[in-house]
């Protein structure tokens, strides 16, 4: 192993934080090269983001701990590689290059300062997939949040600035509810380090036990308001509908951080070897996420507008995952994570095609006319022409196939990964044994019928946006808008075809959340491992 | 000391979530900034309460808890002190455009009918 490897751990972070401190010394009429340095910056991202993933894969020694300034695990902040980081490292590079492309041709001119804060998200969701410090962890989360305001207001306007301050104000709350969390935890087990809680809980004396479970949950809210758990993620649909589209592609993995951060955390300190206090939780995982789909279901159902209904279906994916989670098999969590990826790409797809759809019909390409108009943009070029690159033939037989594939994703249909994933997650829970119990059938029927809610509200939406409206002009698109839907489908056709080794992945990846003695054991170690003397 | 601390974090906390809840948005950024002081407070409080505790070490004495006042709380709370200034200033920012766009400082950026 050279010496370079080893920072291979801190890499993801840091390249996106140097990119973007870059380009914010660069003056903002200078965009073609903060395009460029900006897609340099998330190609070399995606690249890093696969080598740590075959170095992740490696069985034990896959856990990669990485000691800034070589401090013992309890005294210093870590950030360790393994599996699950691993594969969350991959899923954000491959949405950063996706919606960075998107972004060229238009999204980019739609306001100030996209291309520095687009390095920033990244950097924040690497560093939170990374990190294995609880207070490290709200530090990401912040950068994160920060990044996502800016990129939540990209393009402003009433509407985006009506919904930002009330996704403002609910993630200032929140970050609130995880600092109380995470210094009730320090207070009881005495560390912020999450592989040393994990050691820590069994041997807690009864009259604590009760605080750092208060602690806990507190903490536990912080993140289900993220993953927009019924009834915490009212807000979602909302936000998430006002977002530009290259910026909801990116923002909307913000949900799923919350998701990976409670399935971490859930099992690594609430697992088998917590003693007493093992599974805590588990019910509200299970519940909350069963009503988050029954919720979700009737948004998708109860909208009109195509990105509204986006936003719903990202309720939909975060409560099938919570409760897949919370049902607390290693089998079951295999599946979840399968889910997890196709739905990643399948709703970054969708958000991305929504704009390009919607164009033809007037709506959101309003909107960006107004933005561009405010920034002064709009009077050196033709209106219908906002925007360099070329355009694509036949667009409305290459959007109709995009859509339909993006609804038998969403909706979970054979052939594609969505019907693969729910089926790797019903699968084990009805072979665990003779009596399959009461919140599997209800899981069971949650699914279908989420699904059956997901096909009738996107053929309506299918039937309105290319055949009810003739008289709307076909939309241009240009290479590099179709490009990166186009990519995200195909991940997700290729997930579909190679599900098999996927699934391996997916599955050795729930063995070692479900037994994290190796992320444990490699995190205290007290051997330096990186960024010292070897 | 256990009940001044107490009671300062109950008070600001309280304030904070009705400031939170009430519809004009100064309101809702005033009940933020009570609300993070309140759990600057509260991070400072994990560390247990001492009076008179040498901050790291004492001269001539081995260090051990027993000793000093634990100074990881106030590692985190300047931390948290600088996160939750920079998020504010950020959110009185779209405070202020909000106004500037709808015309009003109601957090829905319309009246409500009364």
């Amino acid at each position: 192993m050279s010496g370079w490897m080893d920072h291979l751990t801190i890499a993801p972070i840091v390249l996106p934080l140097l990119a973007g401190a870059v380009m914010m010394l660069i003056d903002e009429r200078q965009r073609t090269l903060k395009a460029a340095i900006g897609m340099a910056s998330a190609l070399a991202l995606l690249g890093l983001a696969v080598l740590a993933l075959t170095v992740a894969d490696a069985g034990a020694a896959g856990v990669r701990v990485y000691r800034l300034g070589s401090w013992p695990a309890n005294f210093g902040i870590v950030l360790v590689l393994d599996r699950f980081a691993a594969l969350m490292l991959v899923l954000t590079g491959i949405l950063g290059v996706a919606a960075l492309t998107f972004s060229l041709p238009r999204w980019q001119k739609a306001g100030a300062h996209f291309h520095p804060l687009f390095q920033f998200q990244l950097m924040g969701l690497n560093g939170a997939f990374l990190t294995g410090d609880l207070f490290n962890l709200f530090v990401f989360f912040e950068i994160m949040l920060a990044a996502s305001y800016g990129l939540a207001l990209h393009g402003s306007g009433l509407a985006r600035v009506r919904a930002g301050l009330h996704y403002i104000a609910i993630n200032l709350s929140a970050s609130l509810l995880f600092l109380i969390g995470v210094s009730m935890i320090y207070g009881i087990s005495g560390t912020l380090n999450m592989a040393d809680l994990a050691g820590r809980v069994a041997d807690l004396a009864a009259e604590d036990r009760g605080l750092l479970e208060a602690g806990a949950a507190i903490l536990g809210l912080a993140f289900l308001i993220k993953a927009g758990m019924w009834p915490l993620g009212f807000w979602l649909p909302n936000t998430y509908s006002t977002l530009g589209s290259a910026s909801a592609a990116i923002v909307s993995v913000l949900s799923k951080v919350g998701i990976y951060a409670v399935l971490r955390l859930w099992l690594l300190v609430f697992g088998d070897g917590a003693g007493e206090s093992g599974g805590f939780g588990g019910m509200v995982l299970l519940v909350g996420g069963l009503l988050t789909v029954g919720f979700g279901s009737i948004a998708v159902l109860a909208t009109q507008n195509t990105a509204r209904l986006a936003g719903a279906i990202v309720l939909v994916s975060s409560g099938t995952l919570l409760a897949a989670i919370g049902a607390g098999r290693m089998s079951v969590t295999g599946g979840a994570l399968f889910y997890l990826t196709s739905s990643v790409l399948a709703v970054a797809g969708f958000f991305l095609l929504i704009e390009l759809v919607e164009r033809g019909r007037g709506v959101g390409a309003d909107v960006l006319a107004v933005t561009r108009e405010a920034f002064g943009e709009g009077d050196d070029e033709d209106a219908d022409d906002g925007g360099a690159g070329v355009a694509i033939p036949a667009t409305m037989a290459i959007l109709g196939i995009g859509f339909l594939s993006s609804a038998l994703l969403l909706a979970g249909l054979p052939p594609l990964s969505g019907f693969l994933a729910k089926f790797a997650i019903l699968s084990p829970l009805l072979a665990a044994g003779p009596e399959v119990a009461v919140t599997t059938w209800i899981l069971l029927a949650a699914l279908v019928l989420s699904g059956l809610a997901t096909v009738v509200a996107m053929t309506r939406a299918g039937i309105d946006a290319f055949w009810a409206s003739p008289a709307a002009e076909v939309p241009r698109v240009r290479v590099a808008e179709i490009a990166p839907v186009l990519l995200l489908l195909a991940l997700n056709l290729a997930l579909t075809v190679q599900a098999g080794p996927a699934m391996r992945y997916m599955e050795d990846t729930a063995r070692s959340l479900h037994a994290p003695q190796d992320y444990t054991g490699a995190v205290l170690s007290g051997l330096p491992v990186a960024g010292g003397v070897r | 000391m256990e009940l001044i601390l107490s009671l300062g974090i109950g008070v600001l906390t309280g304030s904070g979530v009705w400031l939170l809840l009430r519809p004009r948005t100064f309101q809702v950024i005033v009940g933020l900034s009570l609300l993070s002081y309140a759990v600057n407070l509260f991070i400072f409080s994990t560390g247990g309460l001492r009076t008179g505790a040498a901050p790291i070490l004492e001269g001539g004495r081995a260090g051990t808890l027993a000793m000093h006042a634990d100074p990881v709380p106030q590692a985190l709370v300047l931390t948290a002190i600088v996160i939750g200034f920079a998020t504010t200033a950020l959110f009185l920012v779209l405070l202020l455009a909000a106004r500037g766009l709808t015309g009003t400082d109601h957090v829905d950026g319309k009246e409500s009918g009364r």
